[in-house]
């Protein structure tokens, strides 16, 4: 299948060859140490390629060789737990062969292929039966976390011929023949490939009905994403979009996180792999890299795989999804991503339309982005794909191409501001600018699992913290003396729940992961203060007493003080409101102070 | 192929020029130029076609007459030769002698632009560097193996700041009295389009502080080729990497003005016709300044590190410019001066709340600093944000309109900043004056108002005669 040609122009990343036969998205090789790269476009004998690897050193007349195939990834046991680059090559297994730094030319299997699993085949699944793309062929036990379902590859179908019994196989070993309706016999391994760029099939779409359970409060309680949903972390550098996304990898309730590393630091993957492993799973217990992938092609990486990486994040993901797992992908960020985009475009001469983006930058956007949902898998089980990806702004502007058009295309847009990061409001979600379309769904299910209440006191402090910022224009131009005191207690209720609510330190150990029981809690407890210091105002007690309260600074401090486990502890703080306020009342309704609060009142 | 010169050249403008019909040339290769007055220039290719070769002339194009101009193709990448030597040395951007003594001589030579780190290779870098200086140790802490940029304007103090920070840097670790023993510190001084008097200054202050035996320095002034800006910090960060990762060494890169850098870069993009994405920039220039700060940090399993403290001044004091924008978005934080603290006298004029230290919180704490170290700082942060807006606040309404607690806060921030924030050129303040000095400025401040205090930061270090 292959063509051979040669090489007659390289400018950066893109190289043009004479290839008469290669076709567009065909991978070729390159020059003398083999470098990968893939056809673009073709102009009459001519192909277009972008090359994955630095093309230094590469010159015309060089040799270059269409392979016949197209960009895929091997799909098997074995990933989980591993650091791959955007080519879905191992890091740990290049750290072994060519040491720090990342050499050329270099091919490497992503799966071990010596490594025996214990294949356990389908119980139900006898020899002769119709078979078809997603039937389960078997398990393995990919660690104790998670069991890896062997599936039929989706592009065969036909009559199982045999299946190897329980035991001990390699990924190149032969499990089992399927001939297919024209009688060509099929082989199966414990792995298969897929071309990245062709969505994986799945039996049909269907509504999200989850929440993603973050165990950030913003996130969960306020702007929440559903399972198989969209959404965008957009904001300017130091904001916090690395470590909110961090926080999703680490205590989201996803059963698989994809973790994909796209043209940022690669400090922030050794992060990941030097935590990952000590952190537990808060469901399971089992640490988290077990359940975890990265795909890491850094920004001094070359620019080209960095385009690529995301999507072999995406379709390793929709691998698992279609194993019956919910999945969760991080991309972070797809504006490094959209920048190779238009690298690439540009120098291809292509038309400009923004910012030098290419006019197709949005329809490339939302067709990656709907990769992403839930689905009925091809064997009739639920899966999903939640993806996430962070927008990173020039200069913070979210006017720019690339958030705009993905603001046009997520569900839930989690914006943030670079005024809350500079004053340590983390995490420095925007709560004016950020929305969420899931609201109604992930009602459903707080009042089924959690509270009843949690619309109504959700909507309460969100209203609090808009008034509050209507409040805080008037303080800006006139002075707090402006305000009435049902003003001021409006005011710093809101300022209340910005500390005691919304602030949650990803560095805190007791405040990094908060269950829904306590978000739940902590929210009631929130608005109970607010209702309970108004009806103090109305019966005449001044602001200023309320304030000065031991209350309001104790309850800023309740998220580290109560751990996710104790909600009784933040149940008794509930209850001891009552006669808290009971008692400060007694106080206040003194014969001569009453009168006062009547004659306000009036 | 070496030995063939050639005469082919079609044109040459902006740094650039074209060859025709050369054939086989290797991208990257280095090219040696002979000009009509028989100089020697030194060139890269960046484009090579079967019909074109395009190289960029670190020296420039000026006074070129294509006619006279004879080409060589060296059929080699550009490497540095390196070796123990190269320290006490001066050396321009392509790694020639400056200081009148002979070239390095070795038989190890490496490409400039490097190989990345493989991700599964880095260290995560986690220890802390005491610079003595309150705003960074405090606030935004340095530790071995970042790269921590200082945003600066023009006038502003950033060679100053770079240079009180090269003189006091030392891990707490091994003691007061210095760096972990004089050999295995090296100071990789990378100078782009610097003035006459700033590279004065700074060999002055290496003087002073009597490392100039541990620099190397790669220096282009303000009235030096602009293209050779260009290579230039990768020929230091090679240079850089040979003493970190081979010679075991922890290596400190100062490099000034990137801004520089970003407009030799944006001179020769404009050359080859590639789109601009902002404000004339190529939209590879994220990618591209990437390379070299990525070359910052540490690897497993060896003992050296590289610190990268770029200096990039803001056009027009615009921290949203592409240059400032894009090195946040890739550096492990920065710190940013400020013009109105330098007009309110209070030097280093660091601006605290949009500066960040991204390693700040592995490298700080029990053990390392002080266990309330992490929540003093978070509550110095809180405390001037919200002691800004009181400010603006009076601003409008008057101070006398404050409430009490108002009042406290501008106390605070007045403090703050001539306490806190200034401090002498010289004046070398240890973490723990810099954690005590915070309390005494917080304490100014009700007990109540520090709620990202603990309970117990507060009855251990809160200083009751602070209020009123
Ligand atoms: N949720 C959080 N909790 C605590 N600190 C945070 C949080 N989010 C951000 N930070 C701080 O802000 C810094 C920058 O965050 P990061 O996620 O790296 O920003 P971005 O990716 O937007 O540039 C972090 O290094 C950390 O110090
Ligand atoms: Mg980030």
């Amino acid at each position: 299948m292959n063509s051979e040609g040669t090489i007659l122009d390289i400018q950066g990343p893109i190289v043009i060859a004479q290839l008469p036969s290669a076709l567009i998205g065909e991978q070729v090789k390159l020059g003398s140490e083999g470098l990968m790269g893939e056809v673009i476009a073709r102009e009459d004998g001519r192909a277009i390629i972008q090359v994955y690897e630095n093309t230094e050193g590469l010159r015309p007349e060089g040799p270059a060789t269409a392979l016949g195939s197209q960009l895929s990834v091997e799909l098997g046991p074995g990933l989980l737990g591993g650091i791959f680059d955007g080519l879905q090559r191992p890091l740990n297994t290049m750290l072994d062969l060519t040491g720090e730094r990342i050499e050329r030319g270099l091919v490497v299997s992503a799966i071990d292929r010596n490594r025996r699993w214990a294949f356990v085949p389908a119980e139900e699944l006898k020899v002769g039966a119709q078979v078809s793309g997603g039937t389960i062929l078997g398990t393995v036990p990919e660690n104790e976390t998670i069991t890896h379902r062997i599936l039929m590859p989706p592009d065969i179908a036909g009559e199982l011929h045999d299946l190897v019994p329980a035991g001990e196989y390699a990924v190149d070993d032969v499990i089992g023949r399927v001939r297919d309706r024209y009688g060509n016999i099929h082989k199966l391994h414990l792995s298969s490939r897929w071309p990245v760029r062709i969505p994986r099939p799945f039996g049909k779409r269907d509504n999200a009905v989850q929440p993603l359970i973050t165990g950030q409060r913003i996130m969960d309680t306020f702007f929440p994403l559903l399972k198989g949903g969209k959404g965008a972390i957009p904001g300017p550098f130091g904001a916090g979009k690395t470590v909110l996304q961090q926080q999703i990898a680490r205590w989201s309730d996803a059963q698989i996180v994809i973790y994909v590393g796209c043209g940022e630091r690669g400090n922030e993957l050794t992060e990941v792999l030097d935590t990952f492993p000590k952190l537990t799973d808060p469901r399971t217990g089992r640490p988290l890299m077990e359940r975890t992938l990265l795909v890491a092609n850094t920004s001094n990486m070359p620019v080209v795989a960095r385009e690529v990486s995301v999507y072999v994040g995406m379709t390793i993901g929709e691998y698992f999804r279609d194993q019956g797992y919910d999945v969760v992908i991080v991309a972070d960020s797809t504006s490094r991503w959209a920048e190779a985009l238009r690298e690439v475009s540009g120098r291809l001469g292509q038309m400009p339309v923004e910012e030098g983006y290419p006019a197709y930058l949005g329809s490339t956007l939302s067709a990656f982005y709907e990769r992403a949902g839930r689905v009925v898998t091809l064997n009739g089980n639920h899966g999903s794909v939640t993806l996430i990806g962070a927008v990173s702004p020039p200069g913070g502007d979210f006017s720019e191409p690339v958030t705009s058009h993905t603001k046009d295309i997520i569900q839930t847009f989690w914006a943030l501001s670079k005024d809350l990061a500079d004053a340590r409001h983390y995490p420095a979600v925007d709560w004016l600018e950020s929305f969420s379309l899931f609201v109604d769904a992930a009602a459903k299910w707080w009042h089924e699992n959690i509270n009843e209440d949690w619309m109504r006191l959700r909507n309460a402090a969100l209203r609090l913290l808009s008034e509050s910022e209507e409040l805080a224009r008037i303080v800006n131009l006139v002075g707090v003396e402006a305000l009435s005191g049902q003003q001021r207690w409006t005011l710093e209720t809101a300022k209340l729940i910005r500390e005691g609510l919304l602030q949650q330190s990803a560095l805190e150990p007791q405040d990094s992961f908060c269950s829904p029981q306590k978000q739940f809690l902590m929210l009631k407890l929130m608005i109970e203060i607010y209702n309970r210091g108004a009806e103090m105002l109305r019966i005449g007690m001044p602001v200023q007493e309320l304030l000065r309260q031991p209350l309001m600074a104790k309850a800023r401090r309740w998220k580290i003080v109560y751990s996710s486990e104790d909600i009784e502890g933040l149940e008794k703080e509930l209850q001891a409101i009552e006669p808290t306020f009971d008692a400060l009342r007694t106080e206040y309704a003194s014969p001569v102070q009453s009168t006062g609060a009547k004659a306000d009142l009036s | 192929m070496s030995m063939l010169e050639y005469r082919s050249s079609a044109w040459a403008r902006g740094g650039l020029l074209a060859m025709r019909n050369v054939p086989g040339v290797a991208l990257g290769d280095r090219v040696a130029v002979r000009d009509h007055l028989g100089n020697r220039r030194n060139g890269q290719v960046i484009r090579s076609s079967s019909e074109m070769v395009l190289i960029q002339i670190f020296e420039g194009t000026d006074n070129l007459d294509l006619e006279r101009t004879w080409v060589r193709f060296l059929d080699q990448p550009f490497e540095l030769a390196l070796a123990p030597e190269m320290l006490g040395r001066v050396f321009n951007g392509v790694g020639q002698p400056r200081d009148g003594r002979p070239p390095i001589i070795s038989s190890l030579a490496r490409n400039v632009n490097g190989a990345a780190i493989n991700p599964a290779a880095r260290a995560y870098p986690r220890e802390f560097i005491q610079t003595g200086i309150s705003t960074i140790d405090g606030m935004n802490t340095l530790v071995r193996g970042q790269k921590l940029p200082v945003f600066s304007g023009s006038g502003l103090p950033h060679n100053r700041l770079a240079a009180q920070i090269v003189r006091q840097a030392k891990l707490l670790a091994y003691g007061d009295d210095n760096r972990e023993g004089q050999e295995s510190f090296a100071l990789v001084f990378a100078a782009m389009g610097v003035s006459h008097s700033d590279a004065q200054f700074f060999e002055e202050s290496f003087e002073e502080s009597g490392v100039l035996g541990q620099v190397v320095n790669f220096i282009n002034l303000a009235d030096d080729p602009p293209i050779e800006r260009l290579i230039l910090p990768r020929v230091a960060l090679t240079c850089a990497e040979y003493l970190a990762f081979d010679l075991g060494m922890h290596v400190l890169v100062v490099m000034t003005d990137m801004t520089y850098y970003a407009e030799a870069l944006r001179e020769i993009a404009t050359g080859k016709g590639d789109v601009p994405a902002r404000k004339g920039f190529p939209g590879y220039l994220y990618s591209d300044l990437a390379e070299i700060y990525e070359r910052a940090g540490r690897v497993r399993n060896k003992k050296g590190s590289i610190t990268l403290i770029p200096v990039v001044s803001m056009p027009s004091d615009d921290i949203t410019h592409p240059v400032p924008d894009l090195t946040g978005y890739i550096t492990e934080g920065q710190i940013v001066l400020s013009r109105e603290l330098m007009a309110a006298n209070i030097q280093p004029p660091v601006s605290v709340l949009p500066s960040l230290s991204r390693l700040m919180k592995d490298g700080i704490g029990e053990g390392m600093t002080r266990e309330d170290h992490a929540r003093v700082s978070s509550q110095l942060f809180a405390s001037y944000a919200k002691a800004q807006e009181v400010r603006s606040l009076a601003a409008i309404i008057g101070a006398e309109e404050l409430s009490q607690e108002d009042n406290q806060y501008l106390k605070f921030a007045e403090a703050f900043e001539q306490r806190f924030v200034s401090q002498g050129e010289h004046e070398d303040r240890s973490i723990f004056h810099t954690l005590d000095l915070a309390w005494e400025i917080l304490s100014l401040l009700p007990k109540e108002a520090l709620t990202r205090l603990s309970e117990k930061d507060i009855e251990a270090h809160y200083l009751s005669t602070g209020t009123q």
